[in-house]
């Protein structure tokens, strides 16, 4: 109960994703009709058998958000384990290592963060063709260098501990170093940074989806929103189609956004001193870190 | 280190970058399934032997060394090579669209930018308020929200009173128009996608300036102005704003080229002829020679943007002069 207190941004965000990853997981039982079945006329208005209306080829939006929700999580967690992999590796390598391949290492991550992500995405996805894998992979490769560049200044930091070299002195293997010693160090930032890149790929998803170069034959969130630009919901006033997919993707990202914050104020606690603010004040404020 | 050479290491480090970006260019389009004759728009029942005399111009049949040295050398030549849709050059078929982009993405981003701080300030001032939490929080939201719905919904709210697509009004013109005329019509086009951009980008501005004035004011020379008895307002604008603003002038220009290239999701919805629809229309029309000159060209604006960036945090911060 004190975490709720002590975080009731993040207490909501977790409860916000439970809840959408429970409704996704039951969306088989408890989505009213299937995500391909017409049953209605097309953009009819909210009523008591559909709350929601129904879409531009007379589906239920209810449904749709059901199933649209599970491709949308899906895509969102296997690309961030994608990052966490590949971004956790060339991080922890770069960073235990040092010297040359850290520069080489580190040069590449900042290729990968300069170059457009939406282009490179348009690019890719036009030249490979469109599959749900394909946008999984693409999301993830896209967005492990920022993990790879926080990970690598923690285990910079971590080397030089004490302990580690004393491990050295006994001869622990370097391989041994990093999995028992250093890893568990960065366990914790990795979290924290995996639950920003959920975000993150729920986000790029529904980009990949508006342009049209996604998997075609899934229902996913982004593809909702798309639906409805391509559908000229707007022009027929039809805000059922528009509002609650948009609003669910926020939500998501907002939920994963506020955990990930959380996480962050946990890890970096230097950020709650403020000497301004009235309630914050102290005449002692937290000591500002040993290496100043 | 000397002033001098860091710069050079970090133009050539930038040089370093777009050539990388070439490379990649290069690689991409020719490990891709198929090449680009068979993917020709025009070309799917054109015969076997149109195919090879495409091939041929196109410079595909040769040895793939050779024809990296050929794409290369027009490159330095600045020779993004001939649209396959138009047959002019890529160069003149994006130049055009990305003069449409800019108005848009600086008046988005002075928009964001003036939200964005107007927020955060008080939000770090204010700390722990409602003050601090509501606005920011309404911003944040916004933040997270996919911006072609943001956009969307703009036309849903806005769809009767302003114009919801393109860039210019095209009967205007049969009026006569003054030139107060046209700059009001040009403006009427760009408030849509421009309110869309200042939106979805203004949380993370506030964010941004929120934690760098919070760290600002955890400094202990806060806290011996807090000590002589100054203002709050004259200790934030005097003491914390200066000293916060470098991070946030740098990412100005850092966000400038990603806002430039993530332009292709607010261009589609509204329309507008800038460079993210004409990539847009080169995917559909399969015009890899397009594709490719506007990656390298985003590429080079996002570099150029992030070395600007550095150019002036190296003026504004004494202490990296030494």
């Amino acid at each position: 109960m004190n975490v709720l207190r002590r975080y009731p941004g993040g207490a909501l965000g977790a409860v916000m994703l439970a809840a959408i990853v429970v409704l996704a997981v039951l969306a088989p039982w408890i989505a009213p009709y299937t995500s391909h079945e017409k049953v209605g006329a097309v953009y009819q208005p909210p009523s008591a058998a559909h709350p929601l209306g129904l879409d531009d080829a007379g589906i239920d939006m209810v449904t749709l958000l059901l199933w649209g929700a599970r491709t949308s999580l899906l895509v969102g967690f296997a690309a961030a384990l994608i990052a966490v992999v590949v971004g956790g590796a060339i991080g922890l390598a770069a960073g235990y290592a040092g010297g040359r391949a850290d520069a080489v290492l580190m040069r590449l991550t900042d290729y990968m963060l300069v170059i457009p992500d939406i282009p490179l995405l348009l690019i890719v996805a036009a030249v490979w063709g469109r599959s749900m894998t394909g946008v999984v992979a693409i999301i993830g490769l896209l967005s492990w260098p920022r993990l790879a560049r926080v990970v690598r200044a923690e285990a910079l930091s971590v080397r030089e501990r004490a302990y580690v070299k004393r491990a050295l002195t006994i001869g622990a293997g370097n391989l041994r170093i990093v999995a028992t010693h250093v890893l568990p160090h960065v366990v914790p930032l990795l979290l924290t940074l995996a639950i920003f890149a959920v975000g993150n790929a729920i986000l790029v998803e529904t980009a990949i989806a508006f342009l049209g170069l996604g998997d075609p034959s899934a229902v996913s969130w982004g593809r909702l929103i798309q639906n409805a630009f391509a559908g000229q919901a707007v022009s027929r006033d039809a805000w059922w189609a528009i509002v609650p997919p948009g609003l669910a993707v926020g939500c998501l990202i907002l939920a994963c956004t506020l955990i990930g914050r959380a996480l962050e104020d946990h890890l970096n606690p230097r950020l709650r001193a403020g000497h301004l603010s009235v309630r914050t004040f102290r005449l002692a404020p937290v000591p500002s870190g040993g290496e100043r | 280190m000397n002033r001098g050479g860091y710069l050079v290491r970090r133009l050539a480090s930038a040089l370093a970058t777009v050539a990388a970006a070439a490379v990649i260019n290069f690689v991409l389009f020719r490990a891709a399934p198929g090449d680009a004759a068979t993917q020709y728009q025009m070309c799917r029942t054109c015969s076997a032997e149109f195919r090879d005399y495409l091939r041929a111009e196109l410079g595909l049949d040769r040895p793939l060394l050779e024809q990296f040295w050929l794409y290369v050398s027009a490159l330095l030549r600045g020779d993004l090579g001939h649209s396959f849709q138009t047959r002019r050059p890529v160069w003149d078929e994006l130049a055009g669209p990305l003069a449409n982009t800019l108005p848009m993405v600086g008046l988005g981003l002075a928009f964001g930018l003036a939200l964005g701080l107007v927020i955060g300030v008080v939000a770090a001032w204010r700390r722990g308020t409602a003050a601090d939490w509501a606005p920011l929080s309404a911003s944040m939201f916004l933040s997270v929200l996919p911006i072609q719905w943001i956009g969307l919904m703009l036309l849903l709210l806005f769809g009767g009173m302003l114009p919801t697509g393109g860039i210019s009004d095209p009967y205007l013109r049969f009026s006569d128009p003054s030139w107060w005329q046209v700059l009001g019509d040009r403006l009427e086009h760009l408030a849509l996608p421009s309110l869309a951009i200042g939106l979805a980008w203004c949380g993370s501005w506030a964010l941004i300036a929120r934690s760098a004035l919070v760290g600002a004011l955890g400094e202990d020379y806060i806290l011996t102005a807090r000590a002589k008895g100054l203002t709050s307002w004259r200790i934030v604008r005097r003491y914390a704003l200066p000293n916060s603003l470098l991070p946030i002038t740098t990412l100005i220009f850092l966000t400038f080229g990603y806002i430039v290239a993530g332009s292709l999701l607010v261009e589609t919805v509204f329309s507008y002829p800038g460079i993210g629809l004409a990539l847009y229309q080169a995917v559909q029309n399969r015009d890899y020679a397009v594709l490719q000159g506007g990656f390298l060209l985003l590429t080079a604006a996002i570099v150029v943007a992030n070395l600007l960036a550095d150019l002036l945090y190296l003026k504004l911060d004494p202490r990296i002069r030494t």
